[in-house]
């Protein structure tokens, strides 16, 4: 979390009376500033976070109408096994996810920051792009690639005389997402870290060289610990983006024939539970359920590398 | 350098950019077949008769040419969302970064904390809130929302620290600049390339916005481009034989509306790639 000193020494406000007239002034338009902010924020983000912990308290039966529940809501959600079925794919994804996106990424970014010329400017556009691309489209492309009526997958299987697997069934689906997401998401992190290793002065290197570093050495001894605040920063975007995994999973969904089921991650089930079966309140408990477990998970990331890397200072 | 690793290096970027690649040159070749060259089952990553204009005409006309509509609703989303929320984010994070007043840490640290918020849960709350006002199954339902970027804010107030000097702020007071003025007229300027990384951001989140859209509406000629595809793949996937056809439009359908954003990217290039670094760097 946030760790800000009370009094920023950065910001110069020169001493004696003047500064403390001018400082009432600057205030007051601080404020005038946020404001718009603030509005949005408290509307947006305040308002629907207490209104949907006052649902959740609730529920609502067709002959009993609307009764307190109190947490009942929440002892049924972590008791249901649907949403538990989903949290544990989203947690299960999650594991393998993170660290294959960020080893793609790190690897693309390390080897752009050695190439020059006209490769590397042309790769890391080209890595850059499914950013570009809406998350259901791209999830969707991989879908017909993955289709064994208009796939490549399977003609090339087929070629060489086997059967190429359905990355959309059962078993497999897990694996098909996988690649989706990885391909989607990589390049945005790796322009991060691009950009983190394009601002550590080159110097180090070349005192790292001096003393008989290899250039692997260099890489992996100087460069990743030096853009560790980058990698904290994408590693918690990824938790909190697979976390709420609804996108792809949704998309691709109707020619998934069946393997993805209305309970898959815990936001299609609130989905389906608000969207379909009009559970509001119990949908309310299933999202601020899940925003809870994500809440603690980046929690309990910031605490472990607290000492490490200082990401939000 | 020794070159034999540089040749691995590259061989290695190379087979990356493949990886990235494939589904978009897919994309294109298939935009090019009609139905029977995409359901022939031969060469799915090469060309195979070359029916693009059809494909493109049979795209803008469908339904009264509802992609049209959808292309335009992304667009207005995207830009009033979009750019409100860099408006809001911009002027927040300068008004974070240099003005000290009194509980500016606190809820400088609720933003921050906020950041951790999964988003969509705020979206079915959001939408019964919306329901009681009125506001389902219009645009202001989706745009409102997307205002919100706490990570927006952060950002700039970042980049606001970090490119304006206390001193220039001064001076222009002393001249007699009102605040509105300085912000505008020295502020604002230097913060250029930050804006326009905040700004690309959070269109291209807007644009890209699925879930939102998805919950608060049901009239289809209100739908962004996201969401009318997703329903043609669900009516094209629901009826296997009559859908044919609109599985060819909506290969079309992704690669038309994938190329306003990679057009944005490519032109402002130099502003983002630099931009995006501030955000990882203290």
């Amino acid at each position: 979390m946030a760790v800000e000193t009370p009094v920023n020494a950065g910001t110069s406000v020169p001493a004696g009376l003047a500064a403390r007239g001018g400082r009432v002034r600057r205030g007051n338009a601080g404020w005038l500033f946020i404001l718009p902010f603030l509005l949005v924020f408290v509307a947006f983000l305040v308002a629907p976070l207490v209104y949907a912990g006052y649902l959740s308290l609730w529920t609502k039966g067709l002959a009993t109408g609307t009764t307190f529940a109190g947490i009942d809501n929440y002892t049924r959600a972590f008791g249901d096994p649907s949403f538990r079925k989903g949290l544990w794919f989203v947690l299960k994804f999650s594991v393998v996810v993170i660290p294959l996106q960020i080893i793609v990424a790190l690897v693309a970014a390390l080897l752009l920051d050695e190439i020059t010329g006209r490769l590397a400017k042309f790769s890391r556009l080209v890595i850059f792009l499914p950013y570009a691309i809406p998350v259901v489209l791209g999830a969707l492309m991989w879908g017909f690639l993955y289709s064994p009526t208009f796939g490549p997958i399977e003609q090339i299987a087929s070629f060489f005389d086997f059967r190429a697997p359905f990355l959309l069934s059962q078993g497999n689906v897990y694996y098909g997402l996988l690649n989706v997401v990885t391909w989607q998401w990589s390049g945005y992190y790796m322009i991060i870290i691009y950009a983190a290793l394009k601002g550590i002065d080159s110097t180090i290197y070349e005192a790292a060289r001096i003393d008989g570093a290899t250039a692997r050495q260099i890489a992996l001894r100087v460069k990743v610990p030096m853009v560790s605040s980058a990698l904290a920063l994408i590693l918690v975007f990824s938790l909190i983006g697979t976390l709420q995994f609804f996108s792809e999973p949704q998309i691709l969904r109707p020619i998934a024939n069946g393997s993805i089921t209305p309970d898959f991650t815990p936001n299609i089930y609130a989905y389906e539970l608000a969207f379909n079966y009009a559970q509001f309140n119990y949908a309310s408990a299933i999202s601020f359920a899940l925003g809870f477990v994500v809440f603690v998970a980046v929690a309990i990331f910031m605490f472990v590398t607290r000492k490490r890397g200082s990401l939000f200072t | 350098m020794t070159r034999p690793r540089h040749v691995w290096a590259k061989l290695l970027l190379l087979a990356l950019c493949c990886y990235f690649l494939i589904p978009v040159w897919w994309v294109v070749v298939a935009s090019t077949k009609n139905a029977e060259g995409l359901f022939s089952g031969t060469g799915a990553l090469w060309f195979h008769g070359f029916h693009l204009f059809d494909n493109l005409h049979a795209l803008f006309t469908f339904n009264n040419g509802e992609y049209l509509r959808w292309l335009g609703n992304s667009a207005l989303y995207a830009f009033a969302g979009g750019l409100g929320c860099t408006v809001v984010s911009v002027l927040a994070g300068y008004g974070f970064a240099k003005f000290n007043f009194r509980g500016r840490n606190i809820v400088f640290a609720l933003v921050l904390g906020s950041v951790m918020v999964p988003l969509t849960a705020l979206v079915i709350p959001t939408f019964v809130m919306m329901s009681k006002v009125g506001l389902i199954d219009t645009i202001w339902a989706v745009i409102l929302p997307s205002l919100l970027s706490p990570f927006a804010v952060y950002l700039m107030r970042v980049y606001a620290g970090a490119s304006i000097p206390d001193e220039l702020l001064d001076a222009a007071r002393i001249d007699g600049a009102g605040e509105l003025r300085t912000f505008w007229r020295v502020a604002l300027p230097l913060m250029r390339p930050g804006v326009v990384t905040v700004a690309l951001l959070s269109i291209v989140a807007t644009w890209n916005n699925f879930f939102l859209p998805l919950t608060m509406l049901s009239s289809s000629k209100l739908y962004p481009l996201t969401v009318g595809i997703g329903l043609w793949e669900q009516l094209a996937s629901s009826n296997n034989g009559g859908g044919q056809s609109l599985w060819n439009l909506i290969i079309i359908g992704s690669l038309v509306s994938i190329i306003p954003l990679i057009i944005a990217f490519l032109t402002l290039q130099k502003y983002w790639q630099g931009g995006l670094s501030v955000g990882s760097l203290k």
